[in-house]
């Protein structure tokens, strides 16, 4: 009987933690409600709305991943798909990125080898949220690796609900950005960790992360000038090392061999003018190995000296002269527009409109900045002060990655979501720090106090302790105060993140959602409700002209052939509907049939007072249109500088397809309590051309709050 | 119009036929039918004809077998016909279902028309007689002239008949009442006597009229109910013995009137409804069991926000608006589903079997289905899977996969053609399950924990690395 308790009690023992055990286990259990966080915190959508894909390129994405499912990956790989781009057509398989459709379809297969009898649609729509939680690990990771498991650990947090990231992820924005994210920074910290420790194996896993980024996303280009420049700067600051050359090399051309086998990229890697840094900073590399060996070799500075004047000079000028014949003979393609759009923000304004026409290419404003990163953006330069303070080969690169990303995200809007990792990770490393600091300060000032107070009472010691002690009442309490600071501060940036998700970047932008006159929800489901139409009630082949915008939704939604749609890779296609919108309609009816079109749809809020319509987005339509039509141009439809609908309007304004098309019977509407009959509420005036006269187009369809105008196309009139 | 030529002609031959074997044709001779009348109801698309027959045995012997003739373009369109005998007197009256079946008589005329037999209950003796009430449902019969019509136009349909009853026999005396939706009729073929009141053309009483007499007409009238078929359904019953009945019923519904030309103008539809956009349709109505939970609709791109759920103890009704309103040919497809307790449904019967007692039919009030299949997906390990329906129906065997299933779900199809609402009854599938079964996915899935866990501990023990 006496032993029990001692049995007991050892049992108790050993059950009881070491400090370390403690430690790993609840950094663990953080880890792990840091990935749950951040799935569920980006499922407001799906509450909210329903389990449905958002926006307009994830439509494409869905419908690609559909056949994938459907028809296996090399009918896919082959697919040519004839129901965009009428009369062209799309080389599909050759001209995307696979890896989010691959993922998603494997994630697919894997659920339904286990037995779980999952539709495609929701592993799409949940693939983001769970590619963000991956993402979390991959910071903590990362954290840890550039500074302790404490920054890694807040990093993981920061990141998990951070608005920047949220905006691309939520479920349901089933993007290349989703997964890309994961993908860039899988890469730079398997590349980060073989700088750190010279092993073949991290650089190896570098290059297949880089080649699981190249298969997804376009935005690979950044990691391969980025990681270029960042071992061009140790070499400049001396920090060259056997590591980098292992890890660089290894990670380039390995990387390169792979990235190659995505079709929509193949001899661009070694051909276009994005990734001549990186090859670049490989022959240099091989000349700063073969100077090292020389000098190994040489015993003679001065006769070393000479030699690498002549090696840098021929290198150099070696480099120049085939860098410069390969421009000359076109061997090597020169930087695309959208590359020179990020170095030149006022590039895009000029010369491609098809560019500054995408909301999400505008330069970002402040407050953007502001709704993105909140507090972020204030902890981000106390982070570079840390970073600069220890500075080793890895905080060079997050700062270099830091400060690249955060130009660009200054320069594009959708840039920000590339700045995002790295603005919480310095974030990560400057709370983090903070935070360790003032708790150090508390710790040690209760032992100092404590030990004061136990020795008080002897001797000449204690009275030059109580001097020194005089100050730390009141350091303990500005620490207190501090640490009380910045949890009030981390608080409201997570009151921030969950708000701006639930409000601001939940909607799936499909289906409409306002408040009634009762404050009820009213749901404007226009769009789908065309959509549907189209796929039910017209013929199999018909072709839809619409704004290039909708061209996935009605792809994906509607099953018919389309004109033009957001992959833009047609300028001349594109201008070409945007010629028949802006057209009068007996010349566009001339368009239109050659295109062989059997329908045109157009986007219209005059009823709702939606914005973000066709008649809002027709200086576009005019600007691409005229770019490259001359005989479009854009003073006829302007009014003092200005696009106006009303009476005030340009005449030929007010009698393009485009108008006529919206506005067609909205003169005898009435659309709000004491307005005029034909009161557009989108634009607030009074429309100028109630007598819409169609010639060549009939209303085959206009949705129940006219956000979508449906028009046939009557067959020619008999000559005879 | 090329339906109605053809039913002409037919008409045409089969009179021709007539005269030429009539004579020497000898049908079941031993009835007479005394007095006939028949009410034809042409309201909406489903129509639905009451024939009330005297029937007299002039034969010697006791007859049992009463023969009614329809044209073949009839029994095209036939989706049901029942036949009931009307016992007793004045309101003491009992009626008892027969037996009805399609025959082929063996000394029947060479005219093209088929047969079915009602079997009597009680043989007819000789010289007796009795009353039969026989009901007709067709489905797809009223003929859109013109074929298109634009959204301010209201449908106008045909409808091809004869005056005088097709029958092998005698018939003494008969009228044909047939009632229209409104009183709207463009044109109708008179056979004297003839007499139209109302919204009720009533033809005849014709007397002594010789087996197999006809006189074609056709009545063309206006008719705005909405002529919503479903094209296919196709109804899931998901059987779960945790507690729950999962229904989820793929519909294709498409408007069989008049087609819709030309223009669809929101303007003229939203501010005048009632003459523009007649025939069209928006609202359908769904009678759903009582206790009905977690209720969807959606397609194939997604929830469809517009529909009401209203429920009480005693059923549920589902208001459900498709995307668009339904015009002359057009179509929607959209899924209905929900949850049922399963205690309403499944019982035990006595050799321990189990039983599934559900309807047999489209929760959707007034559709006619043209294709009707029905899946009960049976719970995985159930064997000796046997349906019971009251009418006729294919059936077959298919097996499913479902969350966690290893070995598939037995699946019973039940396939019906033309079906109507008057069709809606109960059906019963019977099968042995075994409720250990039950416990397969949860032991499953706790077992993949379990060994997950195990995988855990054990890398963390093992030491991998190469050096020491």
């Amino acid at each position: 009987m006496a032993t029990m308790p001692a049995s007991a009690s050892d049992l108790l023992k050993s059950f009881k933690l070491k400090t370390k055990q403690q430690e790993l286990l609840i950094r663990v259990s953080i880890l792990c409600l840091v990935y749950i966080l951040a799935f569920i915190t980006r499922l407001f959508s799906v509450l909210r709305y329903e389990s449905m894909i958002h926006e307009f390129d994830p439509y494409f994405n869905y419908r690609t991943t559909l056949y994938l499912t459907e028809n296996g990956f090399y009918d896919f790989w082959n697919w040519f798909d004839y129901e965009s781009w009428y009369p062209l057509g799309r080389i599909v398989g050759g001209t995307l990125y696979p890896g989010l459709m691959v993922t998603a379809v494997l994630i697919y297969r894997i659920l339904r080898f286990l037995r779980f009898a999952v539709h495609i649609r929701e592993v799409c729509v949940l693939t983001a949220p769970f590619f963000a939680s991956n993402t979390t690990l991959v910071a903590y990771f990362f954290g840890k690796e550039i500074w302790d498991s404490g920054a890694g650990l807040v990093a993981a947090i920061l990141i998990a609900v951070c608005p920047g990231y949220i905006s691309r992820s939520v479920a349901g924005s089933y993007d290349n950005e989703g997964v890309a994210i994961f993908a860039l920074l899988f890469t730079f910290y398997v590349f980060v960790k073989a700088v750190n420790t010279g092993s073949l194996a991290w650089s190896l896993a570098s290059a297949f992360g880089y080649f699981y980024m190249v298969s997804a996303w376009g935005g690979y280009v950044f990691i391969i000038n980025l990681i270029p420049l960042y071992v061009l700067v140790l070499l400049i600051t001396g920090r060259y090392s056997m590591r980098l050359y292992v890890a660089y090399n290894c990670m380039y051309i390995l990387g390169m061999l792979l990235a190659m086998q995505i079709r929509f990229v193949g001899f661009q890697h070694v051909q276009s003018g994005e990734h001549m840094a990186a090859m670049g900073v490989f022959f240099l590399m091989q000349v700063f190995y073969f100077l090292d060996w020389v000098k190994h070799m040489l015993s003679d500075t001065k006769l070393f000296q000479a030699f690498l004047r002549i090696t840098v000079t021929s290198a150099v000028a070696v480099g120049g002269i085939a860098l410069g014949l390969g421009m000359v003979s076109g061997y090597i393609s020169p930087w695309t527009g959208r590359f020179y759009s990020l170095l030149d923000p006022t590039y895009a304004k000029d010369h491609i409109p098809i560019i500054a026409s995408v909301s999400e290419h505008q330069p970002t404003a402040w407050s953007s900045f502001m709704f993105d990163f909140h507090i972020l953006l204030f902890l981000f330069p106390a982070g570079l002060y840390f970073c600069f303070k220890r500075l080793s080969d890895a905080t060079i690169f997050i700062v270099m990655y830091g400060l690249t990303s955060m130009y660009f995200a200054g320069v594009m809007v959708r840039l920000i979501l590339v700045a995002t990792p790295a603005v919480c990770l310095i974030s990560a490393i400057a709370v983090s720090t903070t935070v360790k600091n003032l708790t150090v300060l508390l710790r040690s000032k209760n032992k100092v106090v404590q030990t004061g107070s136990t020795k008080g009472s002897g001797g000449s010691k204690s009275s030059s302790k109580a001097l020194l002690d005089q100050s730390q009442p009141f350091q303990k309490n500005g620490a207190i105060a501090l640490l009380f600071g910045a949890f009030y501060l981390l608080s409201r940036y997570a009151t921030h993140c969950t708000w701006v998700t639930s409000e601001a970047y939940s909607s799936p932008s499909i289906v409409l959602a306002a408040r009634g006159a009762h404050g009820n929800r009213v749901i404007f489901d226009d769009y789908r409700e065309a959509y549907f139409w189209l796929r039910q009630n017209t013929p199999q082949d018909a072709k839809v002209m619409s704004w290039w915008d909708y061209g996935y939704q009605i792809t994906a939604m509607g099953n018919r052939t389309v004109i033009v749609d957001n992959n833009t890779w047609n300028n001349t296609h594109i201008a070409t509907v945007g010629r028949a919108m802006s057209s009068y309609e007996d010349e566009a009816i001339e368009i239109i049939r050659s295109l062989d079109v059997d329908y045109v749809l157009v986007v219209f809020g005059g009823v709702t007072g939606y914005s973000s319509d066709d008649i809002n987005k027709f200086l576009w339509m005019v600007r691409i249109g005229g770019g490259v039509f001359p005989v479009i141009k854009e003073p006829d439809y302007l009014v003092n500088g200005e696009y106006r609908v009303d009476k005030g309007a340009a005449p030929k304004m007010l009698n393009c397809l485009m108008y006529k098309l919206c506005y067609y019977r909205f003169g005898e509407m009435m659309t709000e309590y004491g307005k005029p009959p034909g009161y557009d509420r989108a634009r607030g005036v009074e429309i100028g051309n109630k007598d819409v006269k169609l010639e060549h187009l009939e209303e085959a369809f206009t949705t129940s709050n006219w956000i979508v105008r449906i028009y046939r196309v009557k067959p020619a009139n008999n000559r005879w | 119009m090329e339906a109605w030529i053809r039913a002409r002609v037919t008409l045409a031959l089969t009179l021709f036929a007539l005269l030429f074997f009539v004579s020497r044709s000898s049908p079941p001779r031993q009835f007479v039918i005394s007095n006939a009348e028949r009410r034809i109801d042409l309201s909406s698309h489903i129509i639905n004809v009451h024939l009330t027959l005297k029937v007299e045995n002039t034969g010697t012997r006791p007859a049992s077998e009463v023969v009614l003739t329809l044209t073949p373009t009839e029994v095209d369109h036939l989706a049901m016909v029942d036949a009931l005998a009307i016992k007793g007197k004045r309101k003491k009256t009992t009626s008892v279902r027969l037996e009805v079946k399609p025959t082929e008589l063996p000394d029947a005329p060479p005219i093209d028309a088929k047969y079915f037999t009602i079997y009597l209950a009680d043989p007819l003796n000789s010289g007796e007689s009795t009353t039969l009430e026989v009901l007709y449902v067709f489905m797809h019969f009223l003929e859109p002239f013109p074929a298109e019509i634009a959204q301010s136009e209201s449908q106008l349909v045909f409808y091809h008949d004869t005056a005088l009853i097709l029958s092998p026999y005698h018939i003494k005396q008969q009228t044909t009442f047939i009632k229209t939706p409104s009183t709207k009729v463009e044109s109708f073929i008179r056979v004297e006597p003839t007499n139209r009141v109302g919204t009720e053309i009533k033809y005849g009483p014709y007397e002594d009229c010789p087996p197999y007499s006809i006189s074609p007409i056709h009545v063309h009238f206006e008719n705005n109910s909405p002529f919503a078929v479903v094209e296919e359904l196709v109804q899931e019953i998901e059987i779960s013995h945790w507690g729950n009945i999962q229904v989820t019923e793929h519909y294709t519904l498409v408007h069989a009137g008049a087609r819709h030309k030309g223009v669809f103008s929101r303007v003229d539809y939203q501010s005048r409804q009632f003459s523009n956009g007649a025939s069209s349709f928006r609202y359908l109505l769904a009678r759903l069991p009582a206790r009905v939970h977690s209720v969807y609709y959606r397609d194939e791109i997604g929830n469809i926000s517009s529909s009401h759920l209203r429920t009480n103890s005693l059923k549920s009704e589902l208001e459900i608006e498709p995307r668009y309103p339904l015009f002359g040919g057009w179509k929607a497809t959209f899924v209905i589903g929900y949850g049922l307790p399963l205690q309403d449904f499944l019982f035990e019967s006595s050799d321990d079997k189990r039983y599934l007692n559900f309807t047999f039919g489209c929760p959707l009030i007034g559709m006619v289905v043209d294709k009707l299949t029905i899946k009960v997906v049976l719970p995985e390990g159930s064997t000796d899977p046997s349906p019971v329906v009251p009418f006729p129906v294919e059936h077959r065997l298919e097996a499913k996969y479902s969350s966690l299933d290893v070995i598939g779900r037995t699946v019973v199809v039940l396939e019906k053609k033309n079906f109507v609402p008057m069709h809606n009854s109960h059906f019963q599938v019977y099968y042995t399950f075994n409720p250990i079964f039950m416990l397969a996915e949860p032991l499953m899935l706790a077992s993949a924990f379990f060994m997950f866990f195990v995988a855990c501990v054990a890398y963390i023990h093992i030491d991998l690395s190469i050096r020491k």
